[in-house]
């Protein structure tokens, strides 16, 4: 041989057995819809962190491709490259071809966590994580001693202590418990346990019925979202009912590749909801927006929840699709900011499970427009990814913050008086590097609908 | 074969062991560019992020005699930056800072990673912008774009990125770092950035580059003209240009590539009409509209069947989107395809677009045309599936639709450049002669040739054969040659 030759093959030829599991391997059509265009790089927030290919969606989907062909093991450099994938699928939006990167993603995870065995830190940290926050009842627990040790902080003395031990857990390489502490929202015992009334009737003339599924960390760290999204329903004229037993969607782990659990509450979910008589399942959460939306296709191959998944699915809506359908009817003021010469800047923040996985684009910001002299502004760069990515930015610490940093930049460039976005992961993730940078006072970070509320109650604008 | 532990070493001190890729997995995903159907596993990929980091890789390579291969966004389309045998992809995506932005002097200073349209978008504040809209351009990078001399649609009155380039800043294949051209645009002596500008990473590697930037035209009109033939629209584009008018861009679209484009980004595109042209005029207020008119009734004589006027910014960005995903967006009617890049003199447009649709059904494969009408660079789309044995059919059509460009008086390539995909075509467009004063040229740079090896000319010993699994080349078939 006097070449030394690659594949001449437009497709990579099958070398072995697949290195997947047969449960659910990425689908080979899925796979071969990638041609290697590229333009998914400058949408790719890892891509464009580090500009290497392995961290680039058309890489990830060529070593997917690989280790299907029986090229390359589960092990090692593929599990560490998908795992640096923050699930944002901005390529999904990006992509001319139409590859389903989303739907290649949610396969390839899983069959890592059956099949590659993680360091023992890695993993404990990883239980951990699943221990506590599809959990509400731990997640307030949590919240208590949270809510102490804030109010604690403010005594200086306290203060100079905990930072000095952050400090040290940050340079001793435990720099992801320091992230998890540093993302903790300020949260009021009060708020940790309020509940929402399980039935809040619409004012005037019904227009429809609703259920809210409240979620976990918005419940508890949000609860103040809640409380609007239900007023603001029944003010536009909507019955909303607020199931007391609901539990976790299993968003976050569904989107980890924890896939039996993740099932398991996305049955109890769908067993829950589906005998209420509502018309619609609201969610004011992107992130469980989106993996409730799937849950269609999740069970697809499950003969006893197939049906039921789909028609439940099919039901779900996130808040601003609710409400954009209609015409407004409660009567809106405008929301009142310091300077009356103008009106409220706000600053919208596409969620990536808003925007790129659910197209959720145009109703948040029509929902916005329906509050007078509101001058709504677009974030440069907005499809990419702020960092918070579900759990990413616990796990992955170092890149999240690089990306946090640059999403706050490109916030401040727009100089708003409110940001606006519906999860409740962005708005730690974009509220913890907007505190961090340069900047006049904290700038309030909240849920659209929290504004809706404000105008249409005219009340003033909160704070957080 | 591994890298001398020597070379390696001394890799790990020109950009730092933490910027190598050199894992047997990971090196992978530099196995090839845009064009899929060639792959070739680089030894290591170097992944520097300044200048004196490329020259110091560079030095390496030259010291040691390992062939290397630059690689921007890699999203070329003649397997331009497929890596080499043995050798190390050098990645030029770390290097992507705007380093300045004159508007008095209307130009910029920017890094070979920054994307075409990042230029843009750092210049838009000052009223400026960047012309060469290669239809990548929000991926593909400026390094690239010199590489390959990117052409886009706006060439057709604009020019392609050589009139946009005042200097560049280059690794020679021997490590020195240097400056083609200079702040004005004529330089005293020979054009040296212009033997630079389209040598497809065969000369060296851009490090910096100082572009023209044009002002933002006062007015852009973009229209949507369906016809019941290629050949009408055809006419079109030849009755626009005999009007005295210079469009800013005219694409023409077919059937097949408008499905594709429309089901991808839901434009506004007719599905089923056989040919869609896309005009657009900019320039002053005035002189726009008086043209426009113009371009409407020349439509319109020619049994336009459908004229669209894109009515918004908004409008006119969803035209352009599913005109510039068209390629990538075959992905979505076909599992596999190759791009030709000919050029035939205009006037012969519904000429070769008849010959192409013959050869196509002749050889059972479709053909989707979506090209740049106004200077009569064709973009052919062969749609095949490997899986279905349709690879060899389809790269033989492929083929023959360039080298039928050739005879009709037109060339290999517009714009994607002869990179490894056209290599073996050369000889069809170029006699001996010039093929052997290009490949001086080439050695007056790259002595050792080590810089792009194996692209652009075709390598006599390997013509006809390619890179892949061993197939007998058939030279070696009629005995004339051995393998040794």
């Amino acid at each position: 041989m006097t070449t030394p030759a690659g594949s001449a093959e437009t497709n990579i030829p099958q070398a072995g057995p697949s290195a997947f599991d047969p449960h659910r391997p990425p689908e080979r059509e899925l796979l071969d819809d990638c041609v290697h265009c590229g333009f998914c790089l400058p949408t790719c927030p890892t891509y464009q962190l580090w500009g290497e290919e392995m961290d680039s969606p058309r890489g990830r989907i060529l070593l997917m491709d690989l280790a299907a062909k029986g090229e390359i093991p589960l092990e090692g450099p593929f599990t560490e490259h998908i795992d640096r994938c923050l699930g944002c699928m901005a390529c999904v939006t990006a992509c001319p071809s139409g590859v389903q990167y989303d739907k290649l993603l949610e396969s390839v995870r899983p069959q890592i966590e059956r099949n590659v065995e993680r360091e023992r830190g890695d993993q404990l940290f990883r239980n951990a994580i699943f221990a506590l926050f599809p959990y509400k009842r731990r997640l307030k627990a949590a919240a208590l001693p949270g809510a102490l040790y804030q109010r604690l902080r403010t005594v200086p003395a306290v203060r100079k202590l905990a930072d000095k031990a952050i400090g040290r857990l940050a340079t001793g390489g435990f720099s992801r418990l320091a992230a998890m502490e540093s993302l903790l929202p300020p949260v009021t015992v009060r708020e940790a346990f309020a509940t929402l009334p399980v039935h809040t009737a619409a004012i005037g003339e019904r227009r429809g019925r609703v259920a809210l599924l409240s979620g976990c960390v918005q419940d508890v760290f949000f609860h103040r979202v809640n409380e609007a999204t239900v007023r603001v329903l029944s003010a536009e004229g909507y019955d909303v009912e607020v199931p007391k037993d609901q539990q976790c969607c299993g968003a976050l782990e569904l989107h980890s590749g924890r896939e039996e659990s993740a099932l398991g509450r996305a049955r109890r979910t769908i067993a829950r909801f589906e005998r209420l008589d509502v018309d619609t399942i609201v969610t004011n959460v992107a992130g469980c927006g989106s993996s409730m939306k799937d849950y269609g296709h999740l069970m697809s191959d499950d003969p006893e929840w197939a049906e039921r998944a789909k028609a439940f699915s099919a039901r779900v809506k996130d808040v601003h699709e609710v409400l954009a359908a209609l015409e407004p009817r409660a009567p809106r003021s405008p929301v009142g900011n310091m300077d009356a010469s103008r009106g409220l800047r706000v600053a919208y923040h596409d969620a990536c499970h808003l925007g790129h996985a659910q197209k959720v684009r145009a109703e948040p910001r029509a929902v916005l427009r329906s509050i007078p002299e509101l001058d709504l502004v677009d974030i440069p760069e907005a499809d990419l990814c702020c960092g918070s990515a579900g759990i990413y930015n616990m796990i992955m610490p170092e890149a999240a913050d690089d990306l946090g940093k640059r999403k706050a930049d490109n916030v401040r460039s727009v100089r708003p008086d409110v940001i606006v976005t519906a999860n409740p992961g962005c708005l730690l993730q974009i509220g913890k590097h907007l505190a961090s940078g340069p900047g006049e006072g904290p700038l309030p970070l909240l849920h659209p609908v929290q504004l809706l509320d404000a105008s249409i109650r005219n009340v003033p604008v909160p704070r957080t | 074969m591994s890298l001398d532990p020597r070379a390696h070493a001394a890799f790990a001190a020109a950009v730092g062991a933490e910027n190598i890729v050199d894992d047997p997995v990971r090196r992978r995903a530099y196995e090839c560019d845009g064009l899929t159907g060639y792959r070739v596993v680089p030894d290591m990929v170097l992944l520097p992020r300044t200048a004196e980091e490329v020259a110091a890789s560079v030095r390496v390579c030259h010291e040691h005699g390992i062939p290397f291969v630059a690689r921007g966004a890699g999203t070329g389309l003649s397997g331009g930056a497929l890596p080499v045998a043995d050798g190390v992809v050098i990645s030029l995506a770390r290097l992507k800072r705007v380093l300045e932005v004159d508007p008095e002097n209307r130009r910029a200073v920017v890094e070979p990673g920054v994307t075409n349209l990042e230029i843009t978008g750092a210049a838009a504040s000052h009223g400026l912008y960047y012309a060469p809209d290669p239809s990548s351009q929000q991926v593909c990078t400026i390094g690239g774009n010199v590489a390959e001399n990117s052409g886009g649609a706006h060439c057709l009155k604009y020019g392609f990125t050589t009139n946009h380039v005042l200097s560049v800043e280059v690794v020679l294949p021997d490590g020195t770092l240097v400056t083609l051209g200079g702040d004005s645009p004529e330089q005293q002596g020979p054009d040296l950035r212009g033997v630079f500008l389209g040598s497809e990473g065969t000369l060296g590697i851009t490090t910096k580059i100082v572009v023209r930037l044009l002002r933002t035209p006062e007015t852009v009109r973009t229209l949507l003209a369906d016809f019941p033939s290629v050949g009408e629209a055809g006419d079109v584009v030849s009755d626009i240009v005999a009007a005295g008018i210079v469009p800013a861009a005219v694409e023409m679209m077919d059937t097949l590539a408008i499905e594709a484009a429309e089901e991808a980004v839901h434009a506004g595109y007719t599905l089923g009409t056989p040919a869609a042209l896309v005009v657009e005029l900019d320039g002053p207020v005035e002189e726009c509209d008086d043209q426009f008119e113009q371009v409407k009734v020349i439509c319109d004589k020619h049994g336009c069947t459908r004229l669209h006027i894109a009515g918004s910014p908004e409008e006119r960005a969803a035209i352009w989107r599913g005109r510039k995903a068209a390629f990538a967006a075959v992905g979505r009617i076909s599992p596999d395809y190759f791009v030709q890049d000919g050029v035939v003199p205009r006037t012969r447009l519904a000429e070769v677009l008849g010959r192409i649709a013959d050869m196509g059904s002749e050889a059972g494969i479709r053909v989707a045309n979506v090209f740049h009408a106004g200077d009569g660079n064709l973009h052919p789309l062969v749609l095949y599936s490997a899986a279905a044995g349709e690879t060899e059919r389809a790269e033989k059509l492929s083929g023959q639709i360039a080298e039928l460009c050739v005879e009709l008086g037109g060339s290999l390539s517009g714009e994607h450049g002869i990179g490894t995909d056209k290599a073996c075509s050369m000889p069809k467009m170029f006699s001996e002669d010039d093929l052997a004063v290009m490949q001086r040229v080439r050695t007056a740079f790259d002595a050792d040739g080590i810089c792009n090896p194996g692209k652009v000319l075709p390598t006599p010993r390997l013509c006809g054969e390619r890179p892949g699994k061993y197939s007998p080349h058939p030279l070696e078939e009629s005995g004339v040659i051995e393998r040794l």
